[in-house]
């Protein structure tokens, strides 16, 4: 068992410090990659999809060097990738490790979908309170209406 | 309710609705007293509402309380591109209540987050209309003189009348009975029906107007717009399929009133005007008591 993990390591290499985010559903490695702003990333940034997993089937992973994501960005994966695992690395080693959560509280990453909401058309910050973890489905303070996974852009 | 603003029929208790509905019986007893005179009440109409616009400074003007305002953003700086915070900000510096309607939704809760004074919600495009709310409760506890256990019948665009979705929030309170009735495209939306469902309460649907007539306490008619239907063959196929004209009032309770919330287009015949169920003027005046209540306790000189 212990040798079967570290050869599947070895399909990407390990850092020395930074995050990675593991057991990303392998459709949605690049949206994760969208939303954190990785493409324009100045350091070494490692992923990998469609890897075997035992827990999920098939599944992505993203290694970033010298990164360490604060709570927003970690509210963010969460809303993209509830299955994610996120790791800190330092020195090599793993110095904590949890799956991330969909907050209570959605604030300034995600776009209200109605195009009439006040928050589309003045200069503030959205703000929604999740209804539905499971299916994620998160009502506007503002207008009120629902915003669903399937119509959700982030900021 | 001192200070609070009043955005969307949520944010007050059912237990405030009823004190609302209370103040309201004796501002309609006597309806005139300067009980409002230190005050300056501003209703900005970011777009025009003559009915809810009058209803309100008629409501403020009998207390005594001066009014400023607008009641179209073509004379304002909005039309210079002014932001909604700026403008909030700047009326809250004259007035002590602010009464808004805006053409976008959620406006009215922002404006709440950047005002130092109440708001009250006038209409949020298509959210939230709660003093129309509170009139309807009213008007429904006057002529049936209890708001339990009725049997409210709501007819015609029950998808996007914002109106028929908070009445059926506010309902969900007291043990009622819905029957609805619509054609199949404006069927009342699936996130409303859950607040019925959670309180384990009924409802039933139609397409049929005639069958509800003689269960209903309340029937509750609202306007079949021609824009909701992608299909103008579709509208022309319903639109007369929701008229209430007078014989067919026959089977109803004796008790029973029509309530609208007015404009009327056709949907209710001239003929049913004359009939003593017909409430719907009546209640557009209730709606002046409704907002007294409302000034006088979030100014807090009624507690």
């Amino acid at each position: 068992m212990a040798k079967k993990e570290i050869r599947k390591e070895l399909k990407v290499s390990a850092i020395e410090n930074g995050s990675v985010i593991d057991h990303i559903p392998s459709q949605s490695v690049f949206q994760v990659i969208r939303i954190l702003n990785l493409t324009e990333y100045p350091n070494q940034l490692l992923l990998a999809t469609n890897l075997e997993s035992q827990k999920m089937g098939k599944k992505g992973i993203i290694k970033v060097s010298n990164k360490f994501f604060v709570p927003q960005e970690i509210n963010k994966i969460a809303l993209v990738a509830p299955s994610a695992t996120l790791i800190v690395i330092r020195d090599f080693n793993v110095t904590e490790k949890k799956q991330v959560k969909v907050p209570a509280q959605v604030e300034k990453i995600v776009k209200c979908f109605n195009p009439n909401c006040i928050t589309n058309n003045e200069e503030m910050e959205t703000h929604f309170t999740v209804i539905d973890k499971k299916e994620l489905k998160l009502r506007c303070k503002y207008c009120e209406k629902i915003t669903a996974k399937d119509n959700m852009t982030f900021i | 309710m001192k200070n609070k603003s009043l955005i969307s029929i949520n944010d007050f208790t059912p237990e405030e609705h009823i004190r609302i509905l209370d103040l309201a019986e004796d501002f309609e007893r006597r309806p005139t007293q300067r009980i409002l005179e230190e005050f300056v009440v501003a209703t900005l109409f970011f777009e025009p509402s003559t009915r809810t616009r009058l209803s309100f400074e008629s409501a403020a003007s009998r207390l005594g309380a001066r009014l400023i305002g607008f009641s179209e953003p073509a004379s304002t700086s909005l039309q210079k591109g002014e932001s909604l915070r700026d403008t909030i900000r700047t009326i809250s510096n004259y007035s002590d209540l602010i009464v808004m309607r805006h053409p976008r939704e959620g406006s009215a809760r922002f404006a709440s987050e950047i005002s130092p004074v109440p708001i009250i919600n006038a209409g949020d495009g298509a959210n939230q209309h709660p003093t129309q709310t509170l009139l309807d409760l009213y008007s429904i506890r006057k002529t049936q003189g209890k708001l339990d256990n009725l049997e409210i019948a709501f007819i015609g665009d029950l998808k996007y009348g914002r109106t028929v979705h908070s009445l059926v929030m506010a309902f969900c309170n007291y043990n009622t009975t819905f029957h609805l009735v619509s054609p199949e495209a404006l069927k009342l939306p699936s996130s409303v029906k859950m607040h019925i469902k959670e309180k384990n309460l009924t409802y039933h649907q139609y397409t049929d107007l005639q069958e509800v007539v003689p269960k209903a306490d309340i029937i509750y008619m609202t306007r079949i717009q021609k824009e909701r239907f992608s299909d103008p063959i579709d509208y022309e196929k319903v639109k007369n399929s929701y008229v209430l004209k007078r014989q067919m009032l026959e089977g109803a309770k004796s008790t029973m009133k029509i309530l609208h919330p007015l404009p009327r287009v056709n949907e209710i015949a001239i003929d049913v005007d004359a009939n003593p169920m017909a409430y719907y003027f009546t209640q557009a005046l209730n709606g002046v008591f409704v907002r007294q209540a409302l000034l006088a306790s979030i100014l807090g000189v009624v507690a």
